[in-house]
C-alpha cells in the first residue's frame, strides 16, 4: 500500500480520513488495527479489500484477500457448510459445481474453526460466536494469503472474544497468513497482536509492537483513557478512603484480594497497622485480619470487607 | 427479487413493477390505434417490460438509501398509487370500448391469450429464464449482502443489471397478456422454500418456476368455478391465497430474511 489518501464522499464534501499511508502486512503476523470509533477503520479495511475506491493513490494487491465484515448475514435454510461454500465462489464457474478439492477445502476450513459438529446446522440457530466462527471459516475457504476482519469480536462475550483472537493468532502462525483485525478492544489487542496499527487524530497510522506503543504513550494520546491504566493493564481506582492496608500473601489469591481492596477504596502499603494475610488451607482460602488489637479470620472477601468497614466506623 | 433486495416481502406486484407495466400497457391499449405499433403483441410486451424495468430501477435506487424492509414496501405501494392515478386519468379520457377491454385486462386472465401471444411469451420466457439461471452464482452470493458478494468476485453492476433485465422482461410480458396478477410472485418463493429446505438458487429458480406455474394454474382452475358456468377474476383468487401469505410472513418473522 503506497501513498494512500482515504476517505469517502459525503455529498460534495470530501471526507478525508487518512492521508499518505504507507503500510505493510507481513505473512505470519496478526496485526490489530486500532483507533477510536468513527476514525475510519472500516473504511480503510473496505478500501484495502477493494470494496471501496481510495480517494487517490493505489492499493497494491499482489496477494488475494478475503474479508470478514460487520454486515450481518441472514438467510433461511442455509447451513454452516453452505455459508462456508461461498468462500469457494471465486474459483467456481457460473454453475457453481464443486469439485472434490473444493469439498476437502470446505471441510478443512470448518475443522480449523472447530465447527465440525455444527456443519449441517442452520445458521439462524447459531450463537453469535458460532456465526462469527463460520464467517471466519468462509474466509479461510477462500484460501487467500491475506485475511481482513472488521470488528470480529463485537457483540461477543469475553470467552468467545478470546477464542476468536487466539484462533486468529494460531492461523497466522500455522497457515502463514497475514491477518489484519480492526478492533477497538484494547485489552484483547494488546495481548494477542504481533503488531498494532494505531489510527491517530491527525490522519496518520502509527505502527509498532503493542508494548512499544503502550510505553511511549501513543495509546494514551489516541484513546484519551479515562480510568484505565494501560501500563498496569488495570482499571485505576481512587483510594477514596485514605486508609491503607498491608497485604501479605502470594499468587492469584493475593492479586484478587488486592483488587477487591483497591476497588473498595483502600490503598495497599507495606507500613500500615491494618494487616491482611492471605492463607491457603488445603483447597480453601482464608483471610486473617489484624486491626490493632482485633484479630479475625474470614472465609470470604465480602466478609473481610464488611469487618474492615465496621471496625473503621468504630474507630 | 427477494434475494436482490434481501427482503422477504419483495415481489413484482408489491414493489410496483406490475403497476409500471400496467401503466405502459394501458397507454398502449387506451390510446387505441393512435400509436401505430400499439396492437402487436411484441409492442405491448416490450412496452410493459420497459414500464416494469423503469420502476425496478427507481426502486433499486431508493432501496440503496433504505435500511428497513417495511419502508421499501411502502415505497412500492406509493409507486403503485402514482401509476394507478395516471391510469385513472387515462381511463377518464378514453373511449368506452377501450375502457372495457382495459377493465377486463386488469382483472387478470390466462384464458384470453392467443397463439401469437403465447409465442411471444415463450420466446421472452426462454430469454428471461436463461438469464436468471445464468445468474445463480451472483444470486447466491447476494444472499450474504453486497459487500460479501463483491469480495467473492461478483460484479455487482453486471449481475444487478441482468437480474433487473430478466425480471422486467418476464413481469412485463406476463402483465401484458394476462393482466397484473397479484401475489404469485411474492408467495411462490416462500412456499417453495418451505418445501425445499435450501437457499441455493440453482435449485430454487427451477423450483420456483414450476411452483409458480402450478399455483397459477391451480388458481385458474378455482377461478373457473368447477361445476358452474361462472368465471371469477383470476386476480381475486390469487389475492385470497397470496395476501394471507404476506401477513403470515410478517407475523412469523420480524427479521424477514430471505
Amino acid at each position: 500500500m503506497q501513498n494512500l489518501d482515504l476517505g469517502y464522499l459525503d455529498g460534495k464534501n470530501n471526507n478525508l480520513l487518512f492521508e499518505n499511508l504507507n503500510l505493510d502486512l507481513l505473512a505470519g503476523e496478526l496485526v490489530c488495527f486500532m483507533g477510536p470509533n468513527g476514525i475510519g477503520k472500516s473504511t480503510l479495511l473496505r478500501t484495502l479489500a477493494g470494496l471501496q475506491k481510495p480517494l487517490s493513490g493505489t492499493v497494491v494487491r499482489k496477494k488475494k484477500i478475503s474479508v470478514v465484515l460487520t454486515d450481518r448475514v441472514h438467510a433461511y435454510n442455509m447451513t454452516v457448510q453452505d455459508l462456508v461454500t461461498f468462500g469457494r465462489y471465486p474459483y467456481l464457474n457460473w454453475d457453481i459445481t464443486l469439485q472434490e478439492e473444493d469439498h476437502s477445502i470446505i471441510d478443512r476450513s470448518i475443522a480449523q474453526v472447530h465447527l465440525e459438529n455444527l456443519a449441517d446446522k442452520n445458521i439462524e440457530e447459531l450463537s453469535d460466536g458460532q456465526l462469527q466462527m463460520t464467517m471466519i471459516a468462509r474466509a479461510l475457504a477462500q484460501e487467500t494469503e491475506i485475511l481482513l476482519l472488521d470488528e470480529p469480536t463485537a457483540h461477543l462475550d469475553l470467552n468467545n472474544r478470546v477464542e476468536i483472537m487466539n484462533l486468529l493468532r494460531h492461523l497466522a502462525r500455522t497457515a502463514n497468513k497475514a491477518i489484519l483485525v480492526a478492533t477497538h478492544e484494547l485489552d484483547l489487542a494488546l495481548q494477542t497482536a504481533d503488531k498494532i496499527w494505531l489510527a491517530t487524530a491527525n490522519k496518520k497510522i502509527l505502527t509498532g509492537l503493542p508494548e512499544d506503543l503502550v510505553l511511549d504513550g501513543s495509546f494514551d494520546d489516541v484513546f484519551q483513557l479515562k480510568g484505565f491504566d494501560l501500563k498496569t493493564g488495570k482499571i485505576s481506582h481512587e483510594a477514596h478512603r485514605k486508609i491503607s492496608v498491608q497485604l501479605i500473601g502470594e499468587g492469584h489469591e493475593y492479586l484478587w484480594t488486592k483488587n477487591a481492596l483497591e476497588r473498595s477504596g483502600y490503598k495497599i502499603r507495606s507500613d500500615s497497622d491494618i494487616v491482611v494475610t492471605v492463607n491457603k488451607e488445603g483447597e480453601k482460602t482464608i483471610w486473617k485480619l489484624s486491626f490493632f488489637e482485633l484479630k479475625k479470620t474470614c472465609d470470604t472477601l465480602i466478609q473481610l470487607l464488611s469487618v474492615l468497614e465496621n471496625q473503621i466506623k468504630q474507630q | 427479487m427477494q434475494t436482490l433486495f434481501r427482503n422477504a416481502l419483495a415481489g413484482p406486484d408489491v414493489l410496483g413493477l406490475s403497476a409500471g407495466a400496467s401503466l405502459l400497457v394501458s397507454l398502449t391499449i387506451l390510446s387505441g390505434n393512435a400509436i401505430v405499433l400499439s396492437n402487436g403483441p411484441w409492442a405491448i410486451s416490450i412496452a410493459a417490460s420497459i414500464g416494469s424495468g423503469a420502476v425496478f430501477l427507481l426502486i433499486i435506487s431508493i432501496a440503496n438509501r433504505l435500511r428497513d424492509n417495511m419502508s421499501l414496501l411502502i415505497i412500492g405501494l406509493m409507486i403503485a398509487a402514482v401509476t394507478q392515478s395516471f391510469v385513472s386519468v387515462l381511463q377518464f379520457v378514453s373511449k368506452a370500448e377501450d375502457l372495457q377491454a382495459f377493465m377486463i385486462w386488469t382483472l387478470g386472465s390466462v384464458g384470453g391469450t392467443n397463439g401469437q401471444e403465447i409465442e411471444v411469451m415463450m420466446v421472452i420466457f426462454c430469454i428471461g429464464g436463461l438469464i436468471s439461471y445464468s445468474s445463480i452464482k451472483s444470486l447466491n452470493a447476494l444472499l450474504l449482502g453486497n459487500n460479501y458478494a463483491q469480495s467473492v468476485g461478483i460484479n455487482l453492476k453486471r449481475s444487478r443489471f441482468l437480474i433487473v433485465l430478466a425480471t422486467s422482461l418476464m413481469t412485463g410480458v406476463v402483465t401484458a397478456f394476462c393482466g397484473p396478477i397479484a401475489f404469485v410472485g411474492l408467495a411462490v418463493p416462500h412456499m417453495v422454500r418451505l418445501m425445499i429446505r435450501t437457499s441455493n438458487h440453482k435449485i430454487l429458480i427451477p423450483a420456483v418456476m414450476i411452483g409458480g406455474a402450478i399455483l397459477l394454474l391451480g388458481c385458474d382452475i378455482l377461478a373457473q368455478l368447477p361445476g358452474s358456468t361462472q368465471i371469477l377474476p383470476l386476480n381475486a383468487v390469487t389475492s385470497i391465497i397470496g395476501a394471507p401469505v404476506v401477513i403470515w410472513m410478517i407475523l412469523k418473522n420480524k427479521k424477514t430474511s430471505v
